[in-house]
């Protein structure tokens, strides 16, 4: 790394000083119309009340975030990221070391159920996610289908997957686990292949079973490469709004909702630019803490 | 009681194809150190790594302490290894290394103390209980692997080539450690390597392996004076037994038994030998050339001597081997043949 770094700044110095800056001013024009400017703007709406249609608009100070904090929909909202966030992330990281677990090892078919598994990721989300509306639709759904035809649910009272609040959130929940578990599997398998295979055979000599193997030596030995799967998933989820959007639109009643959802809710679907505005700002501090979680741990793979 | 034993034991990786043990028996003494010796690919590890457990045997029987083992997992066979690499855990620290067997084998805690601090002293290693592996050097990252294997003082030490990682002049010290190590706990040992002079230096005895086939097992004596076929022959000894075809016989000598004549007492073969290349080593000299006149005209052979300065390059000399020192083997099988009276002219 170091090398190479080296003799891109000493042909750069050679050159011109100007190539430089040249050669990387794409990336900051990028990141300063795309990324920079809708921030600063979001910053300046959630001062104001800014409204779409509305020619006017005033600075009101705080007054939006006070009446967000103030809203039951917004507590609900943050509520839910964090659940949606934190639990999918637990799901996926024990749903993940299995799946790695059973596809390290060779057998018959192994190559076409590692592609199988991979397919939810390389899907477009809002495919994946229209699937599962059918699959919980609340009159064509298959899993009600097969507990009417096991006569464990009668017809007419089976329950409404996406129809009642804790159930939408449980399978919100269960597609955002879904749509991350093959991401975290193919990191985890390449961590796990990583591992010298004399690592688990000394375990073995040694005395240690499968459990005590799994849990005292290979996953702690791949810590590293577990929290970049976990940091990707957390921000993948934290900022995602298209499986609620598109499985619940965030009801019934804002049950389901989280921050960004509500945000678009608000700010374009109801028009209340500034409300929406504000809305996205709270997920400013997280998302900074775990960009710094993750610069850290990008620097730390560079070191090593 | 024999500690280890094997019986027909036979490891075939892919049907079809020759094995990579073929129908080995063999038997441990109590306490002692065994060694197996082979090139690469003589499935020497593969072997040990059937006594371990960590690879199935294809058929035949692996027997520790007088009890079939063939379906007992590692951890139930009472034995210790040492890999090549040493598979240290890399985030345990080296206490945590060594106290992971007693963890693993429900040591009562109150134990592991005591018993990881013996371990660690035996090797000299106590001041580095707090390190983690990969702040040791690779002698100390042995006495880890070492300390780890003897902690729960197991039946039986298995030792895959555990000098290889280490540097030459490290290796000579480590080995010596090794051979007091082994005489100070007294535990039975089998001991992987490719390199004869470990196994002259460490082993009780030796098995020779080639192509998954027992070659040879004796003493480091025995499979040096007395190879069992030209493989052992050759494959022991630097530079290795000479070997001439004669008739339906191969004859060997050792190049330290090819002297002048001058220096020979015994009742010997003498040989007129042109010398092409000396090379002095310090403590000795190897000298090659090739045999001139008689039945064995032109076959390239080696001297070693203490010296060589009076020897010409070019030149050709009169030189001998003590009859008692002349090997035969059968030509076609080149197993050892009995000895047999030969004309050489």
């Amino acid at each position: 790394m170091a090398i190479a770094r080296n003799k891109i700044k000493s042909l750069g110095a050679a050159q011109s000083p100007l190539l430089g800056a040249a050669m990387f001013s794409p990336a900051v024009l990028y990141i300063l119309l795309l990324v920079g400017g809708p921030f600063l703007l979001a910053i300046f709406y959630a001062f104001s009340d800014a409204r779409i249609g509305s020619t006017e608009m005033h600075f009101v100070g705080l007054e939006n975030f006070r009446s967000i904090l103030q809203s039951p929909s917004f507590r609900v909202a943050i509520r839910n990221s964090f659940i949606f966030t934190i639990c999918s992330q637990i799901i996926v990281i024990v749903g993940a070391n299995i799946l790695a677990i059973s596809l390290e090892k060779t057998f018959r078919g192994r190559g076409i159920i590692r592609f199988l598994i991979l397919l939810p990721w390389v899907a477009p989300i809002a495919l994946g996610a229209i699937g599962w509306k059918w699959i919980l639709d609340s009159i064509y759904s298959v899993i009600t289908w097969v507990l009417v035809a096991a006569h464990m649910y009668k017809p007419f009272s089976a329950p409404m997957w996406l129809g009642e609040p804790r159930l939408a959130i449980a399978s919100v929940l269960l597609v955002h686990s879904w749509r991350l578990m093959p991401f975290s599997t193919v990191i985890l398998l390449a961590g796990r292949t990583a591992i010298p295979k004399d690592i688990p055979e000394a375990a073995a000599v040694d005395g240690a079973g499968f459990w005590r193997t799994q849990l005292q030596i290979v996953i702690p030995m791949m810590r590293p490469i577990i929290s970049v799967a976990v940091l990707f998933g957390l921000i993948f989820t934290f900022t995602d709004m298209t499986v609620v959007y598109i499985l619940t639109a965030g009801g019934p009643f804002d049950s389901t909702q989280t921050l960004p959802s509500l945000a678009f809710a608000l700010g374009i679907q109801g028009s209340d630019l500034a409300a929406g505005a504000a809305i996205s700002l709270f997920l400013v501090p997280l998302l900074v803490i775990l960009a710094y979680f993750m610069l850290r741990l990008a620097h730390r793979a560079e070191v090593t | 009681m024999a500690v280890v034993e094997t019986r027909d034991l036979t490891k075939v990786f892919k049907e079809g194809q020759v094995g990579a043990v073929n129908n080995v028996n063999l038997e441990t003494r109590e306490g002692e150190f065994l060694v197996f010796l082979g090139p690469s690919g003589s499935g020497k590890t593969t072997l040990l790594r059937m006594v371990a457990g960590l690879e199935t045997p294809t058929s035949g029987e692996i027997l520790i302490g007088g009890q079939v083992v063939n379906d007992l997992s590692p951890r139930e066979r009472r034995i210790a290894m040492v890999f090549q690499s040493y598979a240290l855990y890399p985030h345990l620290s080296v206490y945590k290394n060594i106290a992971f067997p007693l963890k693993a084998q429900n040591v009562k805690k109150e134990l592991h103390k005591e018993k990881v601090e013996w371990a660690a002293s035996l090797l000299g290693i106590g001041a580095l209980l707090d390190r983690k592996p990969r702040e040791l050097s690779g002698g100390e990252r042995q006495r880890v692997a070492l300390a780890r294997a003897i902690v729960r003082e197991p039946a039986v030490f298995l030792l895959d080539e555990p000098l290889s990682n280490l540097d030459a002049k490290l290796r000579a010290s480590a080995r010596e450690e090794l051979e007091r190590f082994h005489r100070r706990v007294g535990t039975t040992t089998i001991y992987v390597t490719h390199d004869q002079v470990e196994a002259m230096a460490m082993g009780d005895r030796v098995m020779v392996l080639n192509k998954g086939v027992v070659r040879q097992i004796g003493t480091p004596t025995d499979v040096y004076d007395n190879p069992a076929d030209t493989f052992v022959a050759t494959f022991l000894g630097s530079p290795p037994m000479n070997l001439a075809e004669f008739g339906d016989l191969i004859v060997g000598f050792r190049p330290e038994h090819f002297r002048p004549v001058s220096t020979v007492i015994d009742a010997a073969v003498p040989f007129r030998f042109k010398v092409e290349n000396i090379e002095y080593l310090g403590s000795e000299w190897i000298v090659s050339g090739t045999l001139a006149g008689g039945k064995l005209e032109g076959k390239k052979v080696f001297s070693r001597l203490s010296s060589a300065q009076n020897l010409q390059l070019g030149a050709t000399y009169d030189f001998a081997v003590p009859q008692f020192h002349l090997k035969f083997f059968d030509r076609s099988s080149e197993k050892r043949a009995e000895p047999k009276a030969v004309s050489w002219q």
